[in-house]
């Protein structure tokens, strides 16, 4: 069978509380059985976009459809959506099994069935032998595999999970990551999930949409995402960017020639939104990792800047430096993974030093 | 010479003040359990003997009985009614931020600190002036009046970090608004409506001064043990009844407290 890309479409959906417009003329398409991820930072509507796919905002306009049915004004308990909230909210009157049984009341099965049921679901998230605990007597990490059983139990077409880790620590958070992206692989449930963390929502989607203000900016692969970034915003909170201002000079061949300044004149590919005209001002984009640091200078013709190295910090797995260059008012950031033992050397701060990096790169940002 | 305080006036005299303040506030009202099992009609040492025939004496005043009944009537409608409006009120405090939800909630405390004789003579006089006959009715209106805010604090320490996210999630999982409440709000509210019915029972069960005011014909147990002070042969009987009372209040209030805090938690312990 085909798996529908718009198995969950939105169109221009706007929510406003007030005149704060929580989330602002969204639209969206996830496929099924994908695992996606609604990333920004606190306040940009992500999770009130969660909410209504969930029922539990009405939004001022547009449509919200799930497998080809439209969702728009069905409350929460008639929507084939099921919900994992960021506290979990375990039900604290029962114990794990209740818990998890909790919404097959209306389904009219018989205790033997959901007895199997409830078993299959604690095997799935990993629960066995807690089923009799009380709700205060299971851990953090175990509280939100009982919110993930409750909720898979259901067969729901779409799971949404809500700051799915913030209320687990470092370690856990990290062994969870793979745990759920291996969980949703395993039941091919699509999982709309929301972050304010890059690198789970790197580590974990298949696709993320970053929203800034109530609007989605980027849908992309974490990759896309990271490598060709849209704009200088999203560019910014993937992860850590040096941006130079930089006008277009000229067009030669397919690329885009800038000036940017003590960079340079470079040969750029342009943004797939379209090519920037000339005179126009635009933003080059080159992250820390994608520069090397060199003491002598580099052969002629490669992309390289003469600084001064200011600040070097060792940090374990990289090194990470700051190199001041003239006519630029922030120093650039550069990072380098230690690779051998070798590679950390005592770098003399104060120093000359060259940076260098592939034309590849390098990115060009509109604006 | 050095002056010296005794021993006993250490250390501030803290201990001794701790100590006869418990005395001061606990020996007057031990006194009438203690008198009321004595052989003799006069509340004065040295005791008489052992006797329960006092008690034996309450049981059989058919006067006793009815203010007795007349005033569980009273109480058990004022506990139902104003644990009701309490659980509604409390509801709204605790869930929703609302335009005046601060003084409002001040406005409903003040029948907390109006005092009694005040609130009975106001209400006398408006019962007087809308032609309401005084009776039961009054005193248990009168009641409510005292007793609903009373259930509406029990009730909103109780659903005070309620997480709303329990009944969205289960609605989430099929349930309705109405069956939510019947699956999840009410088990959770229980251990505080339960006190609330306990505690304003108490309330109205106790109550003398507006009762005083706004009784008709038949009388509630304080006004009939008031009414009773008149006959001093018939002041041991009193005295059983109000360690009964007493033993009654005790219990009932020591049960509420336990029930309101032994109820299961809302919100879950902290990140282990």
């Amino acid at each position: 069978m085909e798996k529908r890309s718009d198995f969950v479409s939105l169109r221009d959906v706007s929510k406003h509380f007030g005149t704060v417009r929580a989330v602002d003329g969204v639209s969206l398409d996830i496929a099924q059985g994908e695992f996606f991820a609604l990333l920004g930072p606190s306040g940009c509507g992500k999770t009130t976009l969660l909410r209504i796919l969930g029922g539990f905002e009405a939004s001022n306009s547009g449509s919200v459809h799930i497998d080809g049915a439209d969702l728009t004004i069905e409350p929460a308990n008639q929507r084939p959506v099921n919900m994992v909230f960021q506290n979990y909210a375990i039900f604290p009157h029962m114990n794990v099994r209740q818990n998890i049984a909790y919404g097959l009341r209306k389904d009219g099965l018989s205790k033997a069935e959901i007895s199997q049921r409830v078993d299959e679901a604690v095997a799935t998230v990993k629960l066995e032998g807690l089923g009799d605990r009380g709700s205060h007597e299971i851990s953090g990490g175990q509280r939100q595999r009982v919110a993930l059983a409750r909720a898979l139990i259901k067969h729901p077409k779409v799971l949404l999970l809500d700051e799915p880790l913030s209320a687990l620590d470092k370690n856990l958070r990290e062994q969870m990551r793979v745990e759920l992206r291996a969980l949703q692989q395993k039941v091919g449930i699509t999982f709309i999930f929301v972050t304010h963390d890059q690198e789970e929502a790197l580590s974990m989607a298949d696709r993320i949409a970053v929203m800034f203000e109530g609007e989605v900016r980027q849908v992309d692969t974490p990759a896309r995402l990271y490598e060709a970034p849209a704009s200088r915003e999203v560019a910014a909170f993937i992860g850590s960017m040096n941006f130079f201002d930089a006008s277009v000079v000229g067009a030669e061949g397919g690329k885009i020639i800038v000036d940017a300044g003590p960079l340079g004149k470079m040969s750029m590919a342009p943004p797939e939104e379209g090519a920037p005209v000339k005179g126009e001002a635009v933003t080059v984009g080159i992250r820390p990792e994608k520069l090397t640091l060199g003491e002598a200078p580099p052969s002629a013709g490669a992309n390289a800047i003469k600084g001064k190295l200011t600040a070097a910090s060792y940090l374990g797995e990289r090194n990470h430096f700051f190199v001041t260059v003239d006519g630029m008012d922030e120093p650039i950031s550069v990072a380098s993974q230690n690779s051998s033992p070798m590679d950390h050397k005592g770098w003399s701060e104060g120093g000359e030093v060259w940076l260098t990096w592939e034309p590849a790169g390098a990115r060009l940002l509109r604006a | 010479m050095k002056f010296q305080l005794p021993s006993w006036m250490r250390g501030g005299g803290l201990t001794t003040y701790a100590v006869l303040y418990m005395v001061f506030l606990y020996v007057p009202v031990l006194f009438l359990p203690l008198f009321s099992f004595n052989d003799g009609i006069y509340i004065a040492f040295p005791l008489k003997g052992f006797t329960v025939k006092w008690y034996e004496a309450m049981i059989e005043t058919e006067s006793l009985q009815a203010a007795l009944f007349n005033s569980i009537r009273v109480a058990a409608s004022v506990s139902i009614i104003s644990t009701i409006l309490g659980v509604l009120a409390a509801r709204a405090f605790t869930r929703y931020r609302f335009v005046g939800r601060k003084p409002t909630l001040g406005l409903l405390a003040l029948p907390l600190v109006v005092p009694g004789i005040i609130l009975g003579i106001a209400l006398l006089i408006m019962a007087n002036r809308l032609g309401i006959p005084l009776s039961l009715f009054t005193i248990g209106a009168a009641h409510v009046l005292i007793a609903t805010p009373f259930a509406t604090f029990v009730m909103i320490s109780r659903l005070e970090g309620f997480d709303s996210n329990l009944e969205e999630a289960s609605r989430d999982l099929g349930e309705t608004g109405w069956t939510t409440f019947w699956r999840v709000t009410f088990p959770l509210a229980l251990p505080g409506i339960v006190a609330s019915l306990l505690l304003t029972f108490i309330e109205s069960f106790d109550e003398f001064i507006l009762a005083f005011f706004l009784s008709g014909t038949d009388a509630t147990l304080p006004i009939y043990i008031w009414s009773q002070l008149r006959f001093p042969k018939r002041l041991p009987v009193v005295l059983a009844l109000g360690a009964c009372i007493l033993l009654f209040t005790v219990i009932t209030v020591a049960f509420a407290e336990w029930v309101r805090r032994k109820g299961v938690k809302l919100t879950p312990k902290s990140e282990d």
